[in-house]
């Protein structure tokens, strides 16, 4: 009973030096729970950097023109980098880079849902910027005040470069949506897909989200999923509107009296099945992830080699 | 032996780098660089790393090193034209 009591105590006084705002650094000591949850949060926050640059890398070589190649082989590259940070974030609580993409490649780790939907059109790239990364960023900068340090500035980080990704995103719907009928459809077939899972991946309804409360008492998590799905409906349905395209919601209204849009229902049965492994891409996406990391193998090896031999210099 | 002092100015953000010191031993480097760089409650939290411990690159490799960034203006986001009538984005 000691124990108990006197772990209660410990973690009384971890939340007073949350509630204080003073950040947590990977020396100081913090709950068992805490860490397990930041583990797993900013490793399937790496995970989905990295397996979000597969939709995307479809899109390299068929991008329309020569600049736009360029663009997106750079937001690509940022991608990987964000994954880079989040691992090494990651890895300050004490957890080992190779354990964490085990666990990728075993499925037993999470990534973000959104990045099991395929890629089929070049309007879709443009979608995925402006719609993907747009939810991500509003996902992203409370964030940037949570309450560990390492991911806290990683954060910092990531979002200044994700506004680049946005703005290039509109800037494809942009001229997609001035052009010719076709390519203004191209561009409404893409928002008809992706707006509802874009409005999925601020997580389920506020009621049915399990960790919640706790994540927020710990202030890994400041702003609640259906408080930053509606800022992020509100800013989007106008930018939508400048575009000429409509928002695939039969339901959708500005409420004068509560100041926001209202929505039909989300289809959560779709993504509680893309979840549970059985949305367009998820196998693909899985199989292409384990085959990259099996033929860089020789390269890993190589940087074993090398750092062996010169450690013995 | 020489040591890179880095100090954190305040809860959450990045240690700084603010100089770098002699000192025998890291705990003696520690004790003097709280002494010569913290007299101003400069700092909640400082870092002593031997200078050697440190891999730098050398000024003379600038241009290979950051060179090759300046012609990828695209990656800043002022790089694209928002319209004027399109707000948050």
């Amino acid at each position: 009973m000691a124990s108990v009591t006197q772990s209660s105590l410990a973690d009384a006084a971890f939340q007073a030096r949350l509630d204080e705002g003073i950040k947590v650094e990977p020396r100081d000591p913090m709950p068992d729970a805490y860490r397990k949850t930041l583990i797993r949060q900013i490793s399937q926050h790496a995970h989905s950097e990295i397996v979000g640059q597969l939709p995307e890398g479809n899109w390299i070589n068929r991008a329309p023109t020569l600049q736009r190649k360029a663009i997106l082989l750079a937001k690509v590259q940022d991608e990987c980098g964000h994954g880079l940070y989040l691992y090494c974030a990651a890895e300050t609580l004490g957890v080992g880079r190779a354990q964490l993409i085990d666990d990728l490649l075993t499925g037993k780790a999470k990534y973000s849902s959104i990045f099991n939907y395929p890629t089929l059109t070049w309007a879709d790239i443009g979608a995925v910027g402006w719609l993907v990364d747009g939810a991500a960023i509003m996902n992203q900068i409370p964030l940037c005040r949570c309450s560990y340090g390492p991911y806290s500035r990683a954060m910092i980080r990531i979002c200044k470069e994700e506004s680049f990704h946005q703005r290039q995103g509109f800037d494809i719907l942009v001229k997609l949506s001035q052009g010719t009928a076709e390519q203004k459809a191209m561009a409404q077939d893409a928002l008809n897909r992706w707006w509802w899972p874009s409005l999925m991946m601020f997580g389920p309804p506020d009621v049915a989200s399990a960790h919640s409360a706790q994540s927020m008492a710990w202030k890994i998590k400041l702003i609640s999923n259906d408080g930053l799905r509606q800022k992020f409906i509100d800013q989007t349905v106008p930018q939508a509107d400048y575009l000429g395209l409509r928002v695939p919601d039969e339901q959708l209204k500005w409420n004068e009296e509560r100041g926001h849009y209202d929505i039909g229902p989300i289809p959560w049965e779709e993504f509680n099945q893309v979840i549970r492994g059985h949305g367009p891409c998820n196998r693909d996406r899985l199989e292409t992830r384990r085959r990259a990391h099996e033929e860089g193998a020789w390269v890993r090896a190589a940087l074993d080699a090398h750092a062996a031999k010169h450690a013995g210099e | 032996m020489l040591y890179e002092v880095f100090i954190r100015s305040q809860h959450g953000v990045a240690h700084k780098h603010v100089g770098s010191l002699h000192a025998p031993d890291a705990e003696i480097a520690m004790n003097n660089a709280r002494d010569i760089f913290t007299r101003r409650n400069e700092g909640i939290s400082i870092w002593v790393v031997p200078s050697e411990a440190i891999t730098a690159s050398a000024p003379g490799d600038k241009q290979p090193l950051f060179d090759p960034a300046q012609t990828k203006v695209y990656r800043h986001p002022g790089f694209f034209k928002v319209p004027p009538e399109v707000k948050n984005i």
